[in-house]
């Protein structure tokens, strides 16, 4: 007679499975990596595959020959940490610096807090604050979009972000009118579709939407952080816009530059920092978009979506302890 | 179109593989020998008054539940009774059991085993429930809580709403669905029984609509009959549990510790129904049931009408054997089923399926490291977070499992089967809910 398999219900299992959880991550970040090779060549492609290679490299010589244990490269979480931390820096970064980033992505970061599933803050933005505040020249210097195909263009030069334009001329006293009118502003439509300087993922928001639409619907994030970190920032620029239009610009020029549709699409919904339930969720993202709109209206930085998501992580623990889900039957009926 | 009604806290989906939906019920052939457990019942197991030698005839009274929370059992074949002693049953354990060595199938007297349907209820609200214990009637649902205690409802409260189990949510089982499609009348003249034992004008079947069969039949059929209302619902699991059943049904909520009764609702399922009107219309205790034999491995998977006490492995010889590569044997469905180490053990009361996986589907995912996802959280139906459950459970952080609300966990599983990382999070579960279920006996 043979012998039965003996274990708790249940017996069967759903389809689900951590690769394919950062596989469909990866599709979601493929209108915005063909973006950046369009804008930025193939530099784009360099800072990628450099960024990525680096990740799984430092995670599999740091399971085998440091911690010792089974090597899960093969689950696609260092790949994604490297797709990002790529996302994060502009298209003209030096590999080594990429390298040393991705050791503290992979290393720092994620590695030494144990792992995937462990790790407090999100790793990528660990590494792109360190790159940032290491190298703040290389990390700020960023190349001028180029299309391809584009012929009017011909070397390669850096110019500033808009939204450094933007904090640049609140420093010396001009007014919104003026600093939309200097020459190097990217116009709006330009802003729109990524048809500007920036650090490589960040620059087109209609492919991050795309990206942010296809992992909502994928389940693999909930649409309550970045809609709750977007409309925050723009509610907080408006009512500001509204109170000095000329000292402050208008909400959109918020959204559509810097880091913002980056951060709140893939960067703070990024499952392992964020809070788990949903209240919490929208917690959390009202947070960053408070901190960012902070930092980018007062802060010494132009950008504050990064150190605003670090920010919250820190609160992660926190907010899931606060906010549970509806649990069944609680409210009498 | 309307929407359609279902729970509306968490869920899953699991293929439904309903094999056998559209095969007809069998009669299975009598056994040589029938092993009886006396602990068919949640609550106290009953007491036998037979003795070994003792001539039986079907249907005849063969242990007696004394207790508040028992009931009773009958000879389900005639015979001579072999003896009493411990055998294995479902439950993995040697417990007390009837030997009955079959001779034939004369019935005791006063059973009424023609065929022929009776509408006509005319026994009043207390001789109901008193043939309903007679009986041993058991929720045929898989919880085996005694019917008759069911029907009783305490002082204060009342019963607005009689709520049928017809949803059968679970993949793979079919017999409540082919029992909705070939005893539709005699189910809802149950139906009408316990609405008079429980002083309820409203009773409602909820179906779900992977069952356009049954649903539309049960419909026509309602029609004759006064206040019953056949529900469809959206496909979902755990539907059939009670609380996400009430919840689908009526839109009431009941407390975390509560039960049904607190928000007007009793909950039962089509197959008792179906005894009920055995017993009441025709003093017919509760000797058999209807059992789903499936699996994707087997030649013929079936829907036996099985006596109690039949071993399993009969119904599997009878679906077309022992396929080489069952890796396992399943009392029940796969989501809440149990697994048994052997066929050599008797269908009882509480037996809805067996079902038999293959080696390659009896594996389970390698666990990995929980990835914070919250999918489990997502799906719980009680909307606990079971990666934190699972977590104090392993910690042996019991009195923070308490305030999490452990004990509100009903055991679906559905969020060990959502888990993208495999994590075995229902095993830690049932751990931490005995070990924080002792922990609250003991401060009493
Ligand atoms: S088994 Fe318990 S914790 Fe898991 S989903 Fe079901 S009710 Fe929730
Ligand atoms: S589903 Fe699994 S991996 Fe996801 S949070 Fe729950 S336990 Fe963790």
């Amino acid at each position: 007679m043979s012998l039965f398999t003996i274990s708790g219900s249940p017996h069967v299992h759903g389809e689900e499975n951590v690769k394919k959880i950062m596989l469909t991550v990866v599709y979601a970040m493929v209108p915005a990596m063909l973006v950046s090779i369009y804008f930025f060549g193939l530099d784009a492609l360099r800072v990628m595959l450099i960024a990525v290679g680096a990740s799984i490299f430092f995670e599999y010589v740091i399971q085998k020959y440091l911690i010792k244990g089974p090597i899960t490269i093969t689950d696609g979480s260092a790949a994604v940490a490297g797709i990002l931390l790529a996302f994060n820096v502009p298209a003209n970064v030096p590999a080594w610096m990429l390298v040393a980033g991705a050791l503290v992505t992979i290393g720092v970061a994620k590695m030494s807090f144990g792992g995937l599933g462990k790790n407090p803050f999100n790793p990528a933005l660990v590494g792109r604050v360190f790159m940032l505040i290491s190298f703040p020249v290389q990390m700020t210097s960023w190349p001028v979009a180029k299309p391809l195909f584009a012929s009017h263009l011909t070397d390669a030069i850096t110019g500033p972000t808009a939204l450094g334009l933007l904090k640049e001329g609140v420093g010396a006293g001009k007014t919104v009118d003026q600093i939309l009118a200097d020459p190097q502003m990217p116009q709006y439509l330009d802003r729109l579709m990524g048809n500007m300087s920036g650090s490589l993922g960040e620059v087109s928001a209609i492919a991050l939407i795309i990206g942010g639409i296809f992992m909502v619907i994928r389940k693999v994030i909930d649409w309550q952080v970045p809609v709750s970190i977007i409309l925050t920032v723009f509610i907080m620029a408006e009512i500001f816009h509204l109170i000095d239009p000329q000292h402050y610009i208008e909400p959109s020029f918020h959204l559509f530059s810097g880091g913002l549709m980056l951060g709140a699409i893939f960067m703070a919904t990024d499952m392992v920092s964020s809070p788990m339930n949903l209240s919490g969720k929208i917690v959390f993202g009202v947070g960053i978009g408070l901190i960012t709109i902070i930092i980018r209206l007062w802060g010494a930085y132009p950008e504050g979506i990064s150190f605003a998501i670090l920010i919250m992580n820190a609160f992660t623990p926190l907010i899931n302890n606060a906010f549970k889900p509806k649990r069944f039957g609680l409210v009498k009926k | 179109m309307n929407k359609l009604k279902t729970f509306t806290i968490g869920g899953v989906h699991p293929h439904e593989n309903k094999l056998t939906d559209q095969v007809a019920i069998r009669t299975l052939p009598l056994p040589k020998q029938l092993i009886i457990p006396l602990g068919q019942n949640l609550g106290v197991p009953p007491k036998p008054i037979v003795k070994k030698g003792d001539e039986v005839k079907t249907g005849q009274l063969i242990a007696r539940g004394e207790a508040f929370i028992s009931s009773n059992i009958h000879a389900p074949a005639s015979g001579k009774i072999l003896k009493i002693d411990d055998a294995l049953d479902a439950s993995g354990y040697r417990r007390q059991a009837i030997f009955l060595d079959v001779t034939g199938d004369e019935w005791a007297d006063d059973i009424d085993t023609s065929g022929t349907i009776e509408r006509e209820i005319k026994l009043s609200k207390s001789e109901i429930v008193a043939r309903i214990k007679e009986c041993g009637l058991v929720g045929l649902g898989g919880a085996t809580f005694p019917t008759h205690v069911k029907m009783m409802i305490p002082d204060g409260k009342k019963a607005e709403y009689l709520i049928i189990n017809g949803v059968e949510c679970e993949p793979y089982l079919t017999s409540d669905h082919r029992m909705m499609l070939e005893k539709g009348d005699e189910i809802l003249v149950g139906v009408s029984i316990m609405m008079r034992a429980l002083d309820t004008e409203k009773a409602v079947i909820g179906i779900e609509n992977n069952k356009p069969d049954a649903i539309a039949k049960l419909s026509q059929l309602a029609q004759s009959y006064k206040g019953i209302q056949i529900q469809p619902l959206k496909v979902k699991y755990p539907q059939g549990g009670e609380k996400q059943l009430i919840k689908a049904c009526v839109n009431r909520e009941v407390p975390s510790g509560k039960l049904p009764i607190e928000v007007g609702c009793v909950v039962s399922n089509v197959g008792t129904a179906f005894a009920v009107y055995e017993a009441v219309q025709k003093n017919k205790p509760l000797i058999e049931r209807v059992v789903t034999i499936t699996g994707k491995n087997l030649t013929h998977p079936s829907n036996f009408l099985v006596r109690v006490g039949t071993p399993i492995s009969d119904l599997i010889a009878a679906a077309g054997g022992m396929p080489e590569d069952t890796g396992k044997l399943i009392n029940g469905g796969p989501m809440m089923g149990k697994s048994l180490s052997t066929p050599d053990v008797p269908v009882v009361k509480g037996s809805s399926g067996i079902l038999l996986l293959k080696n390659e589907e009896s594996k389970r995912p390698t666990p990995k490291t929980c990835i914070r996802c919250s999918k489990c959280t997502v799906v719980c139906p009680m909307g606990l977070e079971p990666f934190l459950l699972s977590k104090l459970s392993k910690l042996g952080l019991y009195e923070r499992a308490e305030k999490e609300q452990i004990m509100d966990c009903i055991e679906c599983g559905s969020c060990q089967f959502t888990c993208p990382s495999g994590l075995p999070l229902l095993d830690y579960l049932r751990l931490g809910k005995q070990k924080t279920g002792q922990l609250i006996r003991n401060r009493k």
